[in-house]
């Protein structure tokens, strides 16, 4: 229910003008706000009226006029981290438990509470500062973001402000081939960690907020990319990656519809050969890659063709929404000048000192990183298409990775996993961690097909039930008796025996139609119940059915 | 016996009373004649509580009703307390010492010490307000860490003291609910803005307390006052529970009448708590077996401790009479062997502006959870901006809201450079001229307080002038060292003359009881020396 509910209210349009009804239940919890709810609506309004054009004919016009300018896109990414316990106090954090019952003094800011820095906050923090190529700051600190708002329990949020954990780092990626393929590298300026807020809940009419602090204090790390990105698919594959590589960490779920990986995207346009930025929009509420990539492409498609239409001053700084129902953006607020939020260092907490030893040792304990994982593969041969489709999911790399330590072929290894494996884990809805079939045991059905023990057709068949099952490849070939039969002399009297069986068909063979070589090996396949090996069966076939037997 | 621990003698010549002639003092001396047996520590009520309950000399039940009715009688005069006990619950916490100690089980080392605590450190069973209106009402769900220790060594708390909002202030005029007065002279201040927790342990309302000292909120009321106050060591307590007025700077601190009682009120709440990342990992040595008997001391018993006395602090716009009390004590520590010389500070006069720049900053930001959306008096309002406006509004008195308009603006951008970051950068400087100081003396001394206690609603308007009261003190609070204010004589004013106080700093963690052992008893010294003085 309750992630239900939280989705919902990410999509509710946020008030532009936030007007409240608080008003406190059973002491502490609740408080409400009213909103005045038609403040979006109005302000799409009032925008100037667009020129009228035809649906298919506005696209048109619009992939052209795009085509005259230049998008600059950067990222700010909130990652969530999977910590026991929250950044500075020892509540548990999981989502979707019911409102405020993951809250404690100190992460619902009562007087003369204290916060105590989560070692593994740390931990997190450097191996993401490690994994995107980062300097780490071995002296860091945390600093006091001041703001006021309801979700915001100590009116300041533990942040990181001019001295973040790691900062001038970069990320490899390739883009998948359906989008052109090729290999990109983004810079990311910075990565910090600071806390989270709570969540409002808003009653459905508008009419007052609750605010639900089962989130405030999770720690997150927040990654800051350089402006680096030109399109949709761009930002999106670079969000992506984000994901691949909390994922490969273990720091985070990367989840994006729970939240735990969330992106703000700036986008600005300018034309082509200018070098000076244009004005940046700010787009959230993007809940997956794929309205990362639709948001971006819409924006830009909406600032070019005010930049064409003469009316690039009514692309001013501001933060808009992304509508997943309507496909488009809208104006959330608008920014009045530079906020102010006085940082100043926590003087609650100590400064963050790192040695370098501590530095090495996670470094030698990081895992093989996507990127590092894909020139891999790409190095033993396999096209860029396999290379992607395994190294996207860490589970699935390790588990191609164990069955090639097995001693598998590595094209075949990649070809059952990406094919009848991929297959009925799409089909049935499961990972691949999920499936009851070995990485040891694919790697010796793979190799009792390649010395042929048996017929890759019965290994088809014998892999749904090592999926389903379990089981060893040698236990079912025995207990199914499905060795291949390889011996001519065997073969060769099961031919006899069904040519013996088919006069009429023999008859017609001689006389021309060769295409019957089609039934009678099957008629043999079928008597030896599949277990004949094809090649022979079929070579003596044809010296029995030409030869004078 | 129960006369061991009544009320001293001094507080029936309280003005209270109106019997203001005729008297002697042994203003520390909490109890008997001397004899023989009474050595420096044995000054310490705690240890005479305890000596009573064990001897069965006593009940705890006997020595809370005297207590109690000692407050009873003089709360209406003083106002110390913004919340007193049930007196049942106290009774009844009494009862359960008479009967452990009847059943020969083992009582904590406070048992049956009637605590009181300021209004700033949050106590789980009563209200918490901070001496704002903003969390009037306010229970918290917790105890301070400090508060928990106490309970659990078996002292009683008997209510929250009176204090400047938030501990802004140097008067306890700054709270939002009543005017504490001055137990010496009911017309004058007892100091801020742990005045409450001062005054009690002065009129005898609780045996010691604790308060909180950001810029000499406790040295200050212990001078005003008459007792003595001890500002530990930044981080040797727990601030855990406290609320927070300037982070970097806020310590809980002790009041008793001996130095002998704060020493084992500090033994008892310090030490490294998980809860708050600032405090220190320290080892808290037992003060309580330096103590020794005074009779056992030679002539010179401080032979050759270093003692430097801070030039700056006797200088122009320090009270005569004050400047003279402090010379004679700086005289007496001569004659106990003390090497006595004058040091000097020069960045001492920047602390004021440093302190305040910095307290402001920190304050904007720690009080911008009281927003009235989870605790504490909300105002109604249908927009959440009005909301927050209003309640802080009518939540905060105007001292409160001066210092986060000063700290916001500090904080501001274009301005941070020029304030907070300058202003850290004269601490880092006073730290260390502290630090020289300190090499080269065992302790520095200095006056608490410019001037002893003045009228209440002398400086009520007058903000500069109260804040330049805090020039004594806030220098320790920005280098975060230990200091011990005792009284050491008196000036003209009131009916019986006015106590002023004499400041002793240490080096960090140094809290008058880790001294080489040479000097290990000094510390009881101290009391001797006091009463000599007098």
């Amino acid at each position: 229910m309750a992630s239900t509910l939280f989705r919902t209210i990410q999509i509710h349009p946020f008030f532009l003008y936030p007007t409240a009804l608080f008003s406190r239940r059973n002491g502490v919890l609740y408080c409400t706000m009213k909103s005045s709810q038609t403040q979006t609506a109005t302000q799409e309004k009032q925008q100037p009226p667009k020129v009228k054009v035809p649906q298919h004919a506005l696209k048109k016009t619009v992939d052209k006029i795009t085509r005259d300018y230049e998008a600059i896109i950067g990222i700010e990414t909130h990652v969530q981290l999977s910590t026991l316990t929250k950044a500075f106090c020892s509540c548990p954090y999981n989502y979707g438990s019911q409102p405020n019952t993951n809250i404690c003094p100190i992460c619902m800011g009562l007087p003369g509470a204290l916060p105590v820095l989560n070692s593994k906050v740390i931990e997190f923090a450097v191996k993401l500062g490690l994994a995107l190529n980062c300097k780490l700051s071995l002296n860091s600190k945390f600093d006091r973001k001041q703001y006021f708002y309801p979700d915001l329990p100590k009116g300041y949020q533990i942040s990181q402000f001019d001295i973040p954990i790691a900062t001038g780092g970069y990320v490899d990626l390739d883009l998948p081939l359906e989008f052109g393929g090729g290999h990109r590298k983004f810079g990311i300026t910075r990565v910090h960690m600071e806390e989270d807020a709570g969540k409002l809940l808003h009653s459905g009419n508008g009419d007052y907020s609750q605010v639900d602090l089962n989130r405030a204090g999770v720690p997150l790390l927040e990654i800051v990319s350089e402006p680096d990105m030109r399109t949709g698919i761009e930002a999106a594959e670079y969000a992506a990656e984000l994901q691949r590589v909390v994922r490969y960490l273990g720091i985070s779920n990367g989840n994006m519809q729970e939240g735990s990986l969330r992106c703000d995207v700036n986008v600005s346009i300018r034309p082509v050969g200018q070098s000076e930025f244009g004005t940046k929009v700010e787009i959230k509420n993007l809940n997956s890659f794929s309205s990362i990539n639709r948001a971006i492409d819409f924006e830009i498609s909406r600032q070019a063709l005010l930049h064409s239409q003469g009316q690039s001053d009514q692309i001013v700084q501001e933060t808009r929404l992304w509508e997943e129902g309507a496909q488009k953006t809208v104006t959330m607020r608008k920014k009045e000048g530079l906020s102010d939020y006085r940082y100043f260092p926590e003087p609650n907490l100590p400064e963050v000192i790192l040695t370098q030893e501590y530095v090495d040792s996670i470094s030698n304990s990081l895992p093989e990183l996507p990127e590092a994982k894909r020139r891999r593969y790409e190095k033993m041969g396999l096209s860029m298409q396999d290379v992607l489709f395994l190294a996207n999911d860490m589970n699935v790399a390790e588990y191609f990775d164990e069955t090639l330590s097995s001693g598998a072929d590595i094209k075949l290894a990649a070809n059952w996993i990406m094919g009848d494996i991929a297959a009925y884990m799409k089909n049935k809805k499961l990972s691949i961690n999920d499936i009851k079939l070995t990485p040891q045991e694919l790697a010796e059905l793979i190799a009792s097909i390649k010395s042929g023990t048996i017929s890759g057709k019965i290994g088809k068949e014998i892999l749904s039930e090592l999926l389903a099952k379990g089981g060893t490849v040698k236990g079912l070939i025995e207990e199914k008796d499905l060795i291949q039969i390889a011996d001519p002399v065997e073969i060769g009297k099961m031919i006899d025996k069904v040519i013996s069986e088919n006069p009429k068909q023999l008859e017609q063979y001689r006389s021309g139609k060769t295409k019957l070589q089609g039934f009678f090996a099957g008629q043999v396949m079928k008597l030896s119940k599949g277990k004949a090996n094809p090649g022979l069966l079929n070579k003596i076939l044809l010296e029995k059915l030409n030869g004078q037997s | 016996m129960l006369s061991t621990i009544q009320p001293p003698r001094y507080l029936s010549r309280f003005p209270l009373r109106g019997r203001t002639k005729s008297r002697s003092f042994h203003i520390l001396s909490s109890a008997q004649p001397v004899t023989k047996t009474c050595f420096a520590a044995d000054k310490s009520q705690i240890l005479s509580i305890r000596d009573s309950l064990l001897n069965r000399h006593l009940s705890a039940v006997e020595l809370t009703h005297s207590y109690l009715d000692r407050l009873k009688q003089t709360e209406p005069h003083i106002n110390c307390f913004l919340h007193v006990s049930d007196p049942d619950k106290v009774l009844k916490q009494a009862q359960d010492i008479d009967d452990k100690i009847k059943r020969n089980e083992e009582v904590g080392p406070l048992a049956g010490v009637l605590v009181a605590i300021k209004d700033n450190i949050c106590t789980a069973d009563m209200p918490s307000t901070g001496g704002s209106y903003i969390l009037e009402g306010y229970r918290p769900p917790f105890d301070a860490t400090a508060v928990k220790r106490l309970k659990d060594l078996g002292a009683i708390v008997v209510g929250k003291t009176n204090l400047d909002e938030f501990g802004m202030g140097s008067t306890t005029e700054a709270s939002a609910f009543k005017v504490t007065a001055n137990p010496w002279d009911l017309s004058r201040v007892p100091g801020g803005s742990s005045g409450g927790s001062a005054a009690s342990v002065s009129a005898r309302q609780c045996v010691v307390s604790l308060g909180s000292d950001t810029g000499g909120s406790v040295r200050q009321p212990a001078s005003f006052c008459g007792v003595v106050g001890l500002k530990p060591t930044y981080g040797r307590v727990s601030r855990f529970g406290l609320m927070a007025y300037a982070s970097s700077l806020d310590v809980i601190g002790c009041f008793g009448s001996s130095v002998a009682d704060t020493g084992i009120l500090l033994h008892a709440i310090s030490g490294h708590d998980s809860l708050d990342a600032t405090s220190s990992k320290r080892e808290v040595p037992d003060f309580t077996s330096q103590f020794t008997y005074a009779s056992s001391l030679k002539s010179r018993p401080l032979e050759g401790l270093r003692v430097g006395l801070i030039r700056e602090t006797v200088d122009a716009g320090v009270d005569s009479g004050v400047k003279s009390a402090i010379e004679g004590a700086a005289a007496h520590l001569e004659q106990l062997g003390c090497v006595l010389k004058e040091v000097s500070l020069p960045s001492f006069s920047l602390g004021l502006p440093a302190y305040y720049i910095l307290a402001s900053s920190e304050s904007s930001s720690n009080l911008s959870r009281y927003d009235g959306v989870r605790y504490g008096n909300q105002a109604s309002s249908d927009e959440l901006n009005v909301l927050y406006e209003e309640s802080r509004a009518k939540g905060f008195g105007s001292e409160v809201k001066m210092r986060i308009l000063m700290g916001t603006y500090a904080l501001s951008a274009g301005y941070y450079d020029a304030y907070y970051k300058r202003a850290q950068q004269v601490r880092t400087i006073i730290r260390k001229s502290f630090k020289a100081a300190l090499d080269e003396n065992d302790i520095l001394i200095s006056p608490a307080a410019p001037s002893a206690a003045y009228k209440i609603g002398e400086k009520k308007n007058d903000p500069l002038a109260m804040y330049a009261g805090d020039i004594m003190t806030v220098n320790v609070n920005l280098a975060g060292l230990p200091a011990l204010v005792l009284p050491c004589g008196f000036v003209e004013g009131g009916a019986v003359g006015l106590p002023v106080g004499l400041q002793i700093i240490g080096a960090a963690f140094d809290e008058w009881c880790e001294l080489p052992a040479k000097f290990a008893k000094h510390k009881c010294l101290l009391n001797g020396f006091f009463e000599r003085n007098l």
